[in-house]
């Protein structure tokens, strides 16, 4: 019974007083308020911005705004299809040519390049990155449209009998050069999500394939890239998401032509460009479906960055849960790491 | 003539056919290729930026501000102190205030929310949050604090939608950061006897210090080059202003209203900016870096 005692005042000596505990509380409740913050401050944004987006709705219904192929200011006929669009042409252009770019950029950087050139690879490729998105506007519209204009009516005349591609004259503003710009502009993050999930394969595995007598492109075909598919796909789709939410680039490369392009190598206009564009100048109605074209973009990056995020985090657990058996879950945090620098 | 084969022959019975290994040549060509052509953006974009922007710096390019009159001759559009300054102010008031929520946040999710289903919703939201395009901070901002007051344009306001914009990008990067602290390093504390406070601000803040300074650096370097959040917030304005309150000149905006210039003289103005902008924000990078090699955690 004695021993169970200490002495000078028992477990009394071990609390901290009611005083001493304050800061303790204090830091807990207000950094979980500061937490809940956030979500209260998505939750208003969704709201305030419904709200704003409420005349343009009522008036055209929400698939009229959304599928009727008028943008009329003078007659305050707002139909955002051309600007929808706008925006999945170049999305979509974006992605046909920056994915495999930024796969293979990816397999070079973690199968077929020397050491020594790895890091500097990545280092390249990432600083496309912090290139700011107005730079590459004044790049694409002083350097590269003028200069591949040329290219592109001769691509444009050569492709003269597919309807939507060839045929047009190429104007300097349009949705190709728009579209090879944000390529470009997704470069980095597609290559660094292939990059992390490709460093996921075992080694085991590949080193079978190379066992069993595969060259290295067999084995990178059988072996590396099976694995890695729902990482690739989400990396991409995290590029689409920055492909369709890009503005200032987009404004300054497409033109302002607020109507369906007749061609590939026509001005046309996005979501985000005639927001960017017209915002500053709207009034009343106007201004109403700017706010619903921000609605509908908001909503359409809410949908493909969930999808996105959902593929990548599912690689990234598969990742960790294997490097859990070497008793080292490096890969997992690595990919989602990178998921949050995007 | 053994009938044995010779060690060539047996060898042979294992080689690649030709058929495979052209196909393998071609596959890695064509990696390669690939490869170089996803570097080529990055010389030629740095290449016309130095070539364009370095024509046009000059000491008076960086010690006067734009004047406006772009319809005369070349030496009169004034530089871009106003943008300069602009930038370094919205960028830094963005910082003070993303960077403390930004942290809490991290520490919350790390120390207290853990694996927790409001944990779990929190993440979820601040990746929302890191895939909403910049512009729509920039229309939240005037709903709030443009059409909502009746004010007009001023460059807190610019911070803030800054702010938004930083803040995932800070609490993410952070978070995984923290997360790296080892759970040892906690728990020796705490049975010292130091409270939970303590431990956090005295321990894991200061071990996981340098990696976390990485992030808040490459959110900065983010959000110096954004142009869509403040063109209705901050909106541009020409002369050199030290009061937040008020229209606020940037960088990106201003090498935004250049580039739509007729005028060759403002678009050169708009190049030599642009030199600068990368400048920065390179430099930021740069210095991000080297910080995350001391790091002890990575």
């Amino acid at each position: 019974m004695e021993a169970a005692s200490i002495p000078g005042g028992g477990r009394r000596l071990l609390l901290r007083s009611p005083l001493a505990r304050l800061p303790d509380r204090a830091l807990k409740y207000g950094l979980t308020a500061l937490a809940a913050l956030i979500l209260a401050l998505i939750v208003y944004f969704f709201i305030r911005l419904v709200g704003q987006a409420r005349p343009a709705f009522a008036r055209f219904g929400v698939f009229g705004f959304a599928f009727e192929n008028e943008w009329n200011v003078s007659a305050e006929r707002f139909g955002a299809l051309p600007l929808l669009v706008g925006t999945l042409i170049t999305s979509a252009l974006a992605l046909l040519i920056g994915v495999p770019v930024a796969v293979a950029s990816a397999i070079y950087a973690t199968e077929l390049c020397p050491l020594r050139l790895r890091a500097a690879l990545t280092v390249l490729v990432e600083l496309l990155a912090a290139v700011p998105s107005v730079v590459y506007g004044l790049w694409g519209i002083f350097f590269l449209a003028p200069k591949l204009q040329p290219a592109e009516q001769w691509l444009a005349d050569r492709l003269s009998f597919v309807p939507f591609i060839g045929g047009g004259v190429v104007t300097i503003p349009n949705y190709f050069i728009t579209g090879l710009v944000l390529a470009i502009m997704i470069l980095p993050i597609v290559s660094a999500i292939s990059r992390e999930v490709m460093a996921t394969v075992p080694s085991d595995q590949k080193e079978a394939a190379m066992g069993l007598g595969a060259t290295r492109w067999e084995m990178i075909r059988m072996a590396v890239l099976p694995y890695c598919r729902s990482g690739i796909v989400g990396g991409a789709m995290l590029g689409l998401g920055r492909a369709i939410g890009e503005t200032i680039a987009v404004t300054i490369l497409i033109g302002d032509a607020p109507q369906l392009g007749s061609h590939l190598f026509g001005q046309g206009y996005s979501l985000a460009a005639s927001i960017a564009n017209e915002f500053g100048e709207a009034q009343g109605l106007h201004r109403s479906a700017l706010f619903a074209a921000g609605l509908v973009l908001f909503v359409l990056t809410l949908l493909v960055n969930g999808i996105a995020r959902a593929l990548v985090l599912r690689a990234a657990r598969a990742g960790s849960a294997r490097a859990g058996v070497d008793g080292d879950d490096g890969r997992g945090r690595h990919i989602a790491e990178t998921v949050a620098g995007a | 003539m053994s009938a044995r084969p010779t060690s060539g022959e047996r060898l042979a019975r294992f080689a690649v056919s030709p058929a495979r290994r052209r196909k393998d040549t071609f596959a890695r060509m064509a990696i390669l290729t690939a490869t170089v052509i996803a570097l080529i953006p990055l010389m030629l974009i740095i290449y016309y930026l130095l070539r364009k922007g370095l024509g046009s710096w000059s000491t008076s390019f960086f010690t006067t501000d734009p004047t406006g009159n772009t319809f005369f001759k070349s030496s009169s559009i004034g530089g871009i102190k106003s943008a300069i300054l602009g930038t370094i102010e919205i960028v830094a008031l963005a910082s003070v205030i993303a960077i403390p929520v930004g942290l809490g946040v991290a520490v919350w999710l790390v120390e207290y929310g853990k694996d927790s289903r409001f944990a779990q919703t929190v993440r979820f939201f601040v990746d929302v949050l890191t895939g909403v395009p910049s512009i729509l901070f920039g229309l939240f901002i005037y709903i709030v604090l443009i059409v909502g007051t009746g004010s007009s344009y001023a460059g807190y306001k610019g911070s803030l939608a800054l702010a938004l914009l930083m803040l995932p990008v800070v609490t993410r990067a952070t978070e995984v950061i923290l997360a790296l602290v080892p759970g040892a390093l906690r728990e020796s504390a705490l049975a010292l006897g130091a409270p939970r406070w303590r431990v956090i601000l005295r321990v894991v803040l200061p071990t996981a210090l340098p990696g976390m300074v990485t992030g808040v650096l490459l959110a900065i370097a983010r959000a110096a080059g954004e142009t869509a959040p403040l063109l209705f917030t901050a909106a541009a304005t020409l002369k050199t202003n030290f009061n937040l309150g008020q229209f606020m000149n940037s960088l990106p905006v201003q090498i935004y209203s250049d580039v739509t210039s007729p005028t060759t003289a403002v678009v050169n103005r708009a190049w030599g900016a642009a030199l600068a902008l990368v400048t920065m924000i390179l430099l930021l990078n740069v210095i991000a870096r080297l910080i995350s090699r001391r790091s002890r955690l990575a």
